[in-house]
């Protein structure tokens, strides 16, 4: 096959983010965005995206260019939700059937957005919110933020986070919102049924994506799926779905793969320092928590599986 | 039109409710709503009003309030709210976006103390905080007014010449919760007087664009200036609708400037909002015994009518500015302003800044008699004069 041909293949392709952006290699964020944007383009539907200040906006390019091929609004970094209400109230209004994402990072999901997050949850507005979490505030070159584990080193935690990762699903789950789902980019099969139930169903779902970041993971490029494969593997990222914040489903249980194996492909866990002992706990008590929570409010067995 | 004794508050619900309504033709009208003394009123009236197409968002904050009304604008439908002092402050970063966005939204401004200390009294130190922000701003003296430039804001916002957001400013209490008689006009006077709202760059799938991603600092000169373009064309576009305005309503929604015998005058106040009203009742009475002086109210704040300004005031000897406001060391921001545009263009005024019912206190007749006595003998402008200081 010739290059030429390979152009025109990519063009008949209905892109959410166009070919020849100008992300980092191995950036979780652009694989997510492109598993996302195919879903889309196979369910025929459109979306308008909000997006805060993070590496998503940059994604862009500078103007008068676009990465993407859909209406996208830039926000405020804590706004994302308030902008995507006032979208979501007019194509109520107007009967406009495009979707209304909101697409953010940890920073503006986690720590400076959770507010108006959590309002847009309780009054059940009628957005997607995907969070691409990649543990750092990667667009100003990897500082903390809550949603930075144990043990990371940033450019502002220089001997590794001393606190826990901030549970943001629990939060999430907790205003009752009609869906909740963890993602995965190295499941696409998951991936792909969890957006579908998300663009089928109604109200304020929250998906949360786990990113990694080259630049600031310190890992290789070509390795960030395997990571995720790892996270998902060991415990540390598990992956499951809440409904109506009452009824649960673990669609991944860990299978033994010791946490080590996810922490030693990147550099920004000192290996010297790290309490693997205190992580092995960790995922041994958050694994049993869900699993108690799945057996005891399980999801009915059809729902979320059309 | 029906004629009712009513607030200030809800005189811009209603104005607000009513060019909402207005827009049930085209893609409808959204706004977020949230509470703050002395506002309240009118977000509650708004969150009451039967919308034929119409969202009311009640957000958690007014970062929030006029994130969802950014979010409305830019899908294209008529966006407004309200707010005051602190939760101007709040809101700032997003009252920015609306500006350089080109959102045409308007809000309802009513003038509150910032604090610390917590004072919930007029003073406009909260809106003028706001006037580097690419708002218009049209500070208003009578419940009246507060109701005819809400609809002329919109208009205004609207009109493809200028596609900015507006705020109608009014003063706490004094007119937020004084009643007084104001004629209501019907839905289908509102609906003949704004055509359906149209903002060019609202998203739309089939022509996907990307709102406010990076640009270089060539395009942002490039921006500033297209603003700067579009604000210099506001008298003009003000000046038609007023036009546009009195023939359908039979009333007069005032000019940006107005000036109240101010030819040959030899001394000439100027002021804002409730203030205004005091100050001309002493001229009247100062005119009356045949002393020359006059009373400049400035409505339109921004843009800034430096050229109005200039042409009134040409060959005026002394110029004094209440301000009921005050920006840390250098006094009042009207006075700040004012004696800038005049400054160079040979006019040589000699400008003096009172600092006038900062904090709410009253601004009496008495104290404006004061004023007037200070500014005829004067000989020279000076650091701006306290007003209402506790001996």
């Amino acid at each position: 096959m010739s290059s030429l041909s390979v152009y025109n293949e990519a063009l008949d392709h209905d892109f959410l983010l166009r070919p020849g952006n100008t992300n980092c290699g191995g950036c979780g964020m652009s694989i997510g965005l492109t598993m996302f944007g195919r879903v889309l383009e196979e369910a025929h539907e459109k979306a308008v995206m909000v997006i805060p200040a993070c590496c998503g906006i940059v994604t862009a390019g500078a103007f008068p260019t676009t990465s993407y091929q859909t209406p996208v609004i830039a926000s405020t970094f804590a706004a994302a939700p308030a902008f995507a209400s006032g979208v979501a109230a007019v194509h109520r209004l107007t009967d406009n059937p495009a979707h209304v994402v909101c697409w953010a990072g940890d920073g503006g999901t986690y720590d400076i957005g959770l507010g108006t997050l959590s309002a847009a949850a309780e009054r059940n507005e009628n957005i997607i919110y995907i969070c691409y979490d990649n543990e750092i505030y990667g667009n100003t070159g990897g500082q903390r933020s809550s949603a930075t584990p144990p043990g990371a080193r940033t450019t502002t935690t220089a001997s590794g986070k001393r606190e826990p990762k901030k549970d943001v699903m629990s939060i999430l789950a907790a205003h009752r919102i009609p869906y909740a789902a963890t993602l995965s980019v190295a499941h696409p099969e998951d991936f792909k049924r969890k957006v579908r139930h998300a663009l089928k169903e109604k109200g304020l779902r929250f998906l949360l994506m786990l990113s990694p970041c080259p630049t600031g993971w310190k890992s290789e490029s070509d390795y960030s799926v395997d990571l995720v494969r790892r996270a998902v593997r060991s415990g540390l990222f598990p992956l499951y779905e809440v409904f109506d914040g009452a009824r649960y489903r673990v669609n991944a249980a860990p299978d033994g793969l010791d946490v080590a194996e996810y922490f030693k492909g990147q550099n920004r866990f000192p290996m010297d320092s790290l309490d693997l002992s205190a992580a092995r706990e960790t995922v041994a008590k958050e694994s049993a928590r869900l699993k108690t929570l799945a057996e005891t409010w399980p999801a009915e067995a059809t729902e979320g599986m059309a | 039109m029906a004629l009712d004794i009513v607030t200030g508050n809800h005189a811009a619900g209603y104005a607000l409710s009513r060019a909402g309504e207005a827009n049930r033709r085209a893609l409808g009208a959204a706004c977020g709503i949230y509470p703050i003394t002395p506002q309240t009123e009118i977000i509650e009236y708004v969150s009451k009003f039967p919308f034929t197409k119409g969202a009311v968002v009640p957000v958690e904050s007014e970062h929030s309030a006029m994130g969802v009304a950014i979010g409305a604008s830019l899908a294209g439908a008529r966006a407004f709210t309200a707010s005051s002092s602190n939760g101007l402050a709040y809101m700032a970063e997003n009252i920015m976006v609306a500006g350089y966005y080109r959102c045409p939204i308007v809000m309802v401004a009513v003038n509150r103390t910032l604090g610390p200390p917590w004072n919930i009294w007029a003073d406009q130190g909260d809106t003028l905080m706001m006037r580097d922000l690419a708002w218009l701003q049209f500070y208003c003296e009578t419940n009246q007014e507060v109701l005819d430039t809400t609809l002329m804001a919109f208009r205004i916002a609207e009109d493809p010449r200028v596609m900015l957001p507006a705020m109608v400013i009014m003063d706490a209490f004094i007119m937020s919760h004084t009643q007084c008689e104001t004629d209501l006009p019907d839905q289908t006077l509102v609906d003949a007087f704004l055509p359906t709202c149209d903002v060019p760059h609202r998203t739309k799938v089939e022509h996907p664009t990307t709102i406010g991603g990076l640009v270089w600092p060539l395009e942002t000169v490039s921006q500033r200036l297209e603003v700067d373009e579009a604000m210099a064309r506001v008298p003009e576009v003000y000046e038609e609708h007023r036009q546009r305005f009195y023939d359908l309503f039979g009333r007069d929604p005032g000019a940006a400037v107005q000036p109240y015998e101010v030819t040959g005058a030899e001394a000439v106040l100027v002021a804002t909002e409730s203030i205004a009203t005091t100050a001309r009742e002493v001229v009247k009475r100062r005119r009356a015994r045949g002393e020359k002086v006059g009373l400049l109210k400035l409505k339109m704040f921004r843009p800034f009518p430096d050229e109005q300004l200039n042409e009134l005031l040409a060959g005026v000897p002394k110029i004094g500015v209440l301000d009921r406001n005050y920006g840390a060391s250098v006094g009042g921001i009207f006075g700040m302003e004012l004696r800038a545009a005049l400054q160079g263009r040979g006019a040589g005024a000699l400008v003096q800044d009172y600092l006038t019912g900062i904090g709410g206190g009253d601004v009496t007749e008495a104290m404006v008699e004061e004023v007037l006595d200070d500014l005829l003998a004067r000989t020279r402008g000076g650091r701006p004069v306290w007003k209402g200081v506790k001996s």
